[in-house]
């Protein structure tokens, strides 16, 4: 038994690295998807184009636009004479922000009224604009903070200190300065192997099958587990390489944290590669042709990567939808990979995703052994 | 070109596509697939994201500050613990994502006046989440230092001073921010990115394959006519796909439409001319089934998904990756497709990309019958 097993796991590699294609596949992607990932994917907010209206030129209104201009979020790019340009500068897509100062600000401020602000936000990219507009007030709220301070410093008898207030101290944890590598790295890696892991196994079984080479196989002594074994074995193995690969390039190009421990990352990466050879055996037993194969992986894996959590928190989905990211693989990979990577906690913290990475890929590789075995016959 | 080997080409085109059931369900059931997964897996909009509080005054007026993160819907305070380990547990595992920490002395100190300072511990793993929950949470505490300073102004027996500074933001073409008025009509462009090179690169690929390309270029048909003649129905396949989805996205998933259909129509014919083209391109380089669906994918899916500034804006990637998304036609229609649906744009606010646009179309086309003419001789 072992001896043809092992004949067969010797088959399946030299046919993996003979092939040109395959074998192209197997480290392009993911260096490509890394790069790529690591740099364009940023949901960070610099530099907003900023165009500003000002009726009032006076020497407050200055004051509030030069707190702009300095401040990293804001690139004031023009200063507009009326209000039709704003209009204009917005429609061709030139400014993402226009700050309008009517005359009488300075007075308004002044006489002790409301001044307004007007500001005027692109929002069809709604993320930007949402960024945008709490960062315009915060810059507001300290200006007017500090103007009632003047102003009770001049007019009455107490320090403008001793007003109450409450301070909100930032004390943001894991990724102490807001890196997107740092959140999308982890990620990657986890679509990395899912994409891997469920092609190559679903090709694999699938182009024996097209070229006729499945029952040549079948006439021999293999028995079927050990055809199962000796196919899903090595694309097993090269996941494990896979992950490694990945997660050299994240810590060591990237540098991305690692703060766990490897040991907990190879359990939670031997898991979830079983789940995946599983739906990679599932799509095999559903697929004639190596075209219908890739297919049903593209519908596999575009839900599986959108309903993870990969780009978007899953707390923001509707509530139907969440409920059923509980059955997706790769939700708790990935949260075992930002666990590990960023958040350094252990199987104390972790067990809850590793006992339903395991639950999911006895189901998964029940389903398609049963399915396979049938599929032979 | 002659009309009538033209429509018999287009004829038997039609039929293969009729007779060939699977690829006429993909046609149909990716695009919906597509829509379904980003309109409900992408969102940005943060809601109810999960809170643990720590009180360690525990007064009425600690509890009376906290009360204000509870009504916000950006926020659902979960638990209130009594202790730093849990709190750090609880982000730990992610069953929080912010926690508020009140200090021992906060009544006293905001009685007495001067500020006093709470903790926001937030998990920043998710940067960009992170960054709007803590401007959420300045924001309350703003609105909440507003109310204390007019409290003890009154108390002092000064005059009350409204608030010297109002910001009226106008948000434009997307006034709610709501994340799927960006994400859905992107999601149209990247349907018709995957299905134009998908689906042509698949049929003419499989003329090769079975050797009907052979006995296609024996028959009196020219290049161009063989050419047109396939890509017409696809074409019209692909303009019923964009119609369904952009059905989808204004029934379904009620994104304005504010601008003309004829503009609407005229930049997707453009943007599927480049797809198709591109799509007939790789397929006639690639000569097999496989390699050239996965070239396609691979040339069309991923820079449309995340070079076209579909999810993560260009103009904050870095300056090599910006110049590189000039070649990405995706990158054009995307900006078109957002004016059109959101905007209203007319049409002379969108010539440039349009013009890109046919360039591209131009050049592709070009570039396909050269490397169908050399790939003959």
């Amino acid at each position: 038994m072992l001896g043809r097993l092992r004949g067969m796991l010797i088959k399946e590699f030299i046919q993996v690295f003979r092939d040109k294609r395959t074998r192209t596949l197997l480290f392009a992607p993911p260096i490509i998807q890394m790069l790529i990932f690591g740099y364009a994917a940023t949901l960070e907010v610099h530099h907003i184009p900023t165009a500003v209206l000002d009726y009032d030129h006076s020497q407050v209104s200055r004051d509030l636009v030069s707190r702009f201009t300095a401040s990293p979020y804001f690139d004031v790019r023009a200063y507009l004479n009326d209000r039709q340009q704003i209009r204009d500068w917005i429609d061709r897509g030139e400014i993402t922000v226009a700050l309008q100062i009517n005359a009488g600000f300075a007075q308004d401020l002044g006489k002790g009224q409301t001044a307004r602000l007007q500001v005027i936000v692109d929002s069809s990219n709604s993320n930007t604009a949402l960024i945008a507009v709490g960062y315009i007030n915060q810059i507001a709220a300290r200006f007017a903070q500090e103007f009632q301070h003047a102003h009770l410093l001049r007019t009455s008898l107490f320090a403008p200190s001793q007003i109450p207030s409450i301070v909100l101290e930032r004390r943001p944890l894991y990724n102490v300065n807001f890196d997107s590598q740092w959140f999308f790295v982890p990620g990657v890696i986890g679509n990395l192997v899912l994409v891997m892991v469920v092609s190559l196994t679903a090709f694999a079984v699938v182009r024996e099958r097209e070229i006729g080479t499945l029952e040549q196989i079948m006439v021999t002594p293999i028995g079927r587990m050990e055809f199962i074994l000796g196919k899903t074995v090595p694309f097993f193995l090269i996941g494990l390489l896979d992950t490694t690969l990945v997660s050299l390039v994240g810590t060591l190009w990237f540098d991305v944290p690692f703060r766990g421990s490897i040991g907990v990352l190879a359990i939670g990466a031997v898991l979830f590669i079983l789940c995946m050879l599983g739906i990679g055996l599932f799509i095999s037993t559903i697929s004639r042709t190596q075209q219908q194969a890739m297919v049903s992986g593209f519908f596999f894996n575009m839900p599986a990567i959108m309903f993870s959590g990969f780009g978007t928190p899953i707390s923001s989905m509707p509530d139907w939808m969440q409920t059923l990211t509980y059955l997706n693989p790769l939700r708790y990979f990935l949260e075992v990979l930002r666990g590990i990577y960023l958040k350094g906690v252990g199987l104390d913290v972790l067990w809850p995703q590793m006992v339903a990475m395991s639950l999911l890929s006895v189901v998964m590789l029940a389903i398609s052994v049963t399915r396979f075995q049938k599929s032979l016959d | 070109m002659r009309c009538h080997r033209l429509l018999a080409i287009m004829r038997k085109e039609t039929l293969q596509i009729r007779r060939d059931l699977p690829s006429l369900l993909i046609t149909v059931a990716m695009p919906l697939l597509l829509m379904l997964a980003f309109g409900y897996g992408v969102r940005f909009d943060v809601q109810h994201i999960p809170v643990y509080v720590y009180d360690r005054e525990g007064s009425q007026q600690s509890q009376d500050f906290l009360k204000h993160f509870q009504a916000s819907e950006y926020f659902s305070v979960i638990k209130a613990v009594d202790s730093y380990p849990a709190l750090i547990d609880a982000l730990d595992a992610g069953a929080c994502r912010l926690a508020i920490v009140i200090p021992t002395d906060f009544s006293e100190r905001l009685n007495t006046g001067g500020s006093v300072g709470i903790q926001a511990l937030v998990d920043a793993t998710d940067n960009n989440t992170a960054n709007i929950s803590l401007s959420y949470s300045e924001s309350i505490v703003q609105a909440y230092n507003q109310r204390l300073r007019l409290d003890w102004v009154q108390r002092h027996g000064q005059d009350v001073m409204p608030p010297p500074l109002r910001i009226d933001t106008r948000t434009w073409f997307n006034e709610n921010l709501e994340s799927t008025a960006n994400i859905v009509p992107g999601v149209v462009a990247i349907i018709m990115a995957v299905i134009g090179s998908f689906l042509t690169s698949l049929t003419i690929a499989r003329e090769w394959e079975r050797g009907t390309m052979e006995q296609l270029v024996s028959t009196p048909v020219t290049p161009i006519e063989l050419m047109v003649g396939k890509l017409v129905p696809y074409f019209a396949i692909g303009l019923i796909d964009t119609m369904l989805c952009a059905g989808l996205a204004i029934w379904w998933f009620e994104v304005p439409f504010r601008g003309q259909w004829g503009v609407f129509v005229l930049s997707c014919t453009l943007f599927l001319l480049v797809v198709l083209a591109l799509g007939y391109a790789v397929s006639v380089v690639a000569k097999s089934q496989l390699a050239a669906s996965q070239a396609a994918l691979i040339a069309t899916f991923l820079p449309a998904f995340l070079l076209s500034g579909f999810l993560y804006p260009i103009d904050q990637m870095p300056s090599v990756i910006r110049i590189i998304t000039h070649v990405i036609p995706a990158r054009y229609f995307m900006s078109v497709i957002r004016d059109v649906f959101l905007k209203g744009s007319p049409l002379v606010y969108l010539l440039d990309d349009l013009l890109a646009l046919a360039v591209f179309a131009t050049l592709l086309t070009l570039l396909a019958t050269r490397a169908f003419h050399k790939t003959l001789a």
